[in-house]
């Protein structure tokens, strides 16, 4: 118990100190630093003020294809709500759901808004590109790696130390390793450019190469992770009811899908939740490939809060965290709820 | 399951040690080998060509670096250990300081961080926390009252937070009874790894302003208490399974046999989870000798870590110095290899099965 309160107080003081500040206005004087209560006026200046564009993107008009999916998405939600409400229904789970569901519905239509209709989008999108798209390519990368490491072949404690390295090295000295390795004219791979008559192609000139890069370091550095944990998942798997399973005459993708999948799912959900959160604070990379350019596209929020900081604008440094926190603890949450307790009360 | 099968299944390593286990004999069709095999390979490529070519650009000269692509060493260009001269020879003195401050920051965070979480982890697996819920929504509002109290009043820290606590207690034991609504073990987990949401960047103003007030910036003591509590949620997180996986009959016998929860604790968990033990040190191990945000936030020239060092390497007119950047990432990962391969030993020993039968 005491370490719980140890946790507690250490924990809890930052997350006020900073809710303090990004409810003020900070001035940095000498020897000392003004604080000044403002209210919410510096979420205001994220949401509808003057760093509407770096936070959220630019708008015009939504296209039809935003409204599409819009609609698509509200018709799942609602679809979502009633099957739910046909079954028992317990006040805190309708307020979660309701929560979850909007917030959902505000991100799709802030996506329709701004990237469906060829809008730039600023670094909340930017943020969750990161974490749908990077964690989706991880998890099936890493899932992939650990099924077929988990055969009985030939040298896997190799394959699995060597797996495993890119855990070890810095985030700073993977994000420099990436920029050598991409780099058109100096980099490894600069014959291959020339080769595609790219020569002066600059990946870091457009978005959304840019932004691929990144992902890339990025899996390059996590994957490792998903796979370890995985693997383990993968071996706790019973023996005995995959050999059952081949002497019923399933096949493989039937194993998988009724035997291996239930069984490693709780694990797969969790790891999945850590992967996530980490990639909400991705920071190093972007830092340090792209210094956030070209513009702001590959600017993730926590970067925006370190600009931010380095400004010095402590206040709007701490107001974009706390956005962001906002808003991964609703994903988060409702991820948990929704998906691991399911999975785990499943398995019990 | 009989007590025979128990016995005859070779005890196994659990969680992320399964990374060093023995492979098991089956069979694979020729084709299906064929296609495993070269993903195993393409994906080990993938994996160690950054590595490679860290390693050949420390050896590098800054003409061959900047001339554009050299692959092979002493085909595409001649080997040179300048940077490594440069780093370990003459500048000894500058390397050896963040790296002596790197190995102290790693090792007693590590120390405090697993001390403390399994601890906490193991309590919470074993014992049914019920705090009130009111109970704590007052200490979040005394804590937020002294906070603003220091911040914007000014008022000494030490008056603050003492007053806090002694009106906390006080209203604790008057009013502790009358909250009905409590919350859980798996809430005060999950309220944890939720920590680790706010990105650290946000947590380390408030660090770093906290840290000013008591005088303590840029010593190893200050980084060490934030790397702890930064990493607190992991063990705690990791360790509450492995401790949940230990049956409870080991621990209620020995209760039966007089042991105090301390001893049991000591003498009988640990050393079952030491399989997890191994695991969660290295992965918290690895996390506070390559973080780098709290560090550069929290020291200037003192207690400068590794990774600062890394960065220091883009300093200058003249660009990054990539050479001599590489040899300090290989230095840097020299020690984690090291640290895996000694807890690999104890990862690889499962020793639950066993004691069970015994």
């Amino acid at each position: 118990m005491p370490a719980v309160i140890m946790i507690l107080i250490f924990s809890i003081f930052p997350l006020i100190a900073s809710l303090i500040l990004s409810l003020s206005r900070v001035r940095l004087r000498a020897g000392g630093y003004d604080v000044r209560f403002v209210g919410l006026r510096n979420f205001e200046k994220q949401l509808f003020g003057s760093e509407q564009f770096h936070f959220l993107g630019t708008f015009t008009s939504i296209s039809l294809l935003g409204w599409v999916f819009i609609i698509a998405m509200g018709a799942l939600l609602i679809r979502w709500f009633s099957v739910y409400l046909r079954g028992p229904v317990v006040v805190i789970g309708l307020i979660g759901r309701i929560i979850t569901a909007s917030m959902i519905l505000a991100l799709s239509v802030l996506l329709a808004a701004t990237l469906l209709s060829g809008n730039q989008f600023g670094t909340l999108g930017v943020t969750l590109f990161y974490v749908l798209v990077g964690s989706a390519i991880q998890f099936l990368i890493g899932l992939g790696l650990a099924i077929i490491c988990a055969q009985p072949i030939w040298g896997r404690t190799f394959f699995r130390v060597v797996f495993f390295l890119p855990m070890m090295i810095t985030p700073i000295g993977i994000g420099y390793a990436f920029r050598m390795m991409a780099d058109t004219t100096k980099g490894p791979f600069s014959p291959v450019w020339q080769f595609f008559g790219l020569r002066d192609f600059a990946w870091a000139a457009d978005a959304w190469t840019a932004r691929s890069f990144i992902v890339i370091g990025d899996s390059w550095q996590w994957i490792p992770f998903i796979f370890v944990v995985l693997l383990a998942a993968l071996e706790n798997v019973p023996r005995d009811m995959i050999e059952a399973g081949h002497v019923d005459g399933a096949n493989g993708w039937q194993i998988f899908k009724e035997i291996t999948w239930p069984s490693i799912a709780p694990v797969a959900a969790t790891v999945m939740l850590i992967r996530a959160i980490e990639a909400f604070k991705l920071v190093d990379l972007p830092n340090i490939m792209t210094a956030g350019g070209p513009g702001i596209s590959t600017e993730s929020m926590t970067l925006q809060a370190f600009f931010a900081w380095r400004a010095p604008d402590l206040a709007q440094s701490a107001a974009v965290s706390y956005l962001l926190l906002f808003i991964a603890v609703v994903l988060c949450v409702s991820f948990f709820n929704l998906v691991i307790l399911k999975r785990r009360a499943a398995i019990a | 399951m009989t007590t025979d099968d128990l016995t005859q299944i070779p005890s196994r390593p659990t969680g992320i040690a399964r990374l060093f286990e023995a492979p098991q004999m089956g069979k694979m069709s020729p084709a299906g080998c064929v296609i495993v095999y070269s993903l195993l390979f393409i994906w080990t490529g993938f994996v160690l060509f950054p590595l490679y070519w860290i390693a050949i650009t420390s050896v590098k000269l800054p003409i061959d670096v900047n001339s554009g692509p050299a692959y092979l060493p002493w085909i595409d260009f001649t080997p040179n250990l300048h940077a490594w001269r440069d780093l370990v020879v003459l500048e000894w003195a500058e390397t050896l300081k963040p790296y002596r401050n790197s190995v102290i920051i790693a090792f007693f965070s590590t120390i405090a961080c697993m001390f403390i979480g399994s601890m906490a982890a193991y309590a919470l697996a074993r014992i049914e926390y019920k705090p009130k819920f009111g109970t704590i929504l007052m200490f979040v509002l005394l804590m937020a009252a002294a906070s603003v109290s220091v911040g914007v009043w000014g008022v000494d820290w030490r008056l603050a937070s003492a007053s806090a606590a002694a009106i906390f207690v006080l209203l604790a034991r008057a009013l502790g009874r009358r909250f009905k609504r409590s919350v859980g073990n798996s809430d005060i987990l999950f309220w944890m790894i939720s920590q680790r949401i706010l990105p650290p960047v946000v947590t380390v103003v408030p660090v770093y302003m906290m840290f000013q007030s008591v005088r303590l910036l840029d010593t190893q003591f200050a980084i060490i208490l934030t790397y702890t509590v930064v990493n607190l949620p992991i063990v705690v997180w990791l360790m509450y399974d492995f401790f949940s996986g230990i049956p409870k009959d080991l621990e209620e016998s020995a209760q039966l046999d007089g042991a105090s929860q301390f001893t049991i604790f000591y003498e009988i968990v640990l050393p079952l989870a030491r399989t997890g033990l191994a695991a969660t040190t290295l992965l918290v191990m690895i996390f506070a000798w390559n973080e780098y945000i709290v560090a550069l936030f929290l020291s200037t020239t003192k207690a400068q870590t590794m990774p600062i060092l890394v960065a220091a390497m883009n300093a200058g007119e003249k660009g990054v110095l990539w050479w001599k950047m590489s040899v300090v990432i290989i230095i840097m990962i020299i020690p984690v290899v090291l640290m895996a391969l000694v807890l690999q030993r104890f990862i690889s020993r499962g020793v639950l099965l066993g004691a069970v039968k015994g």
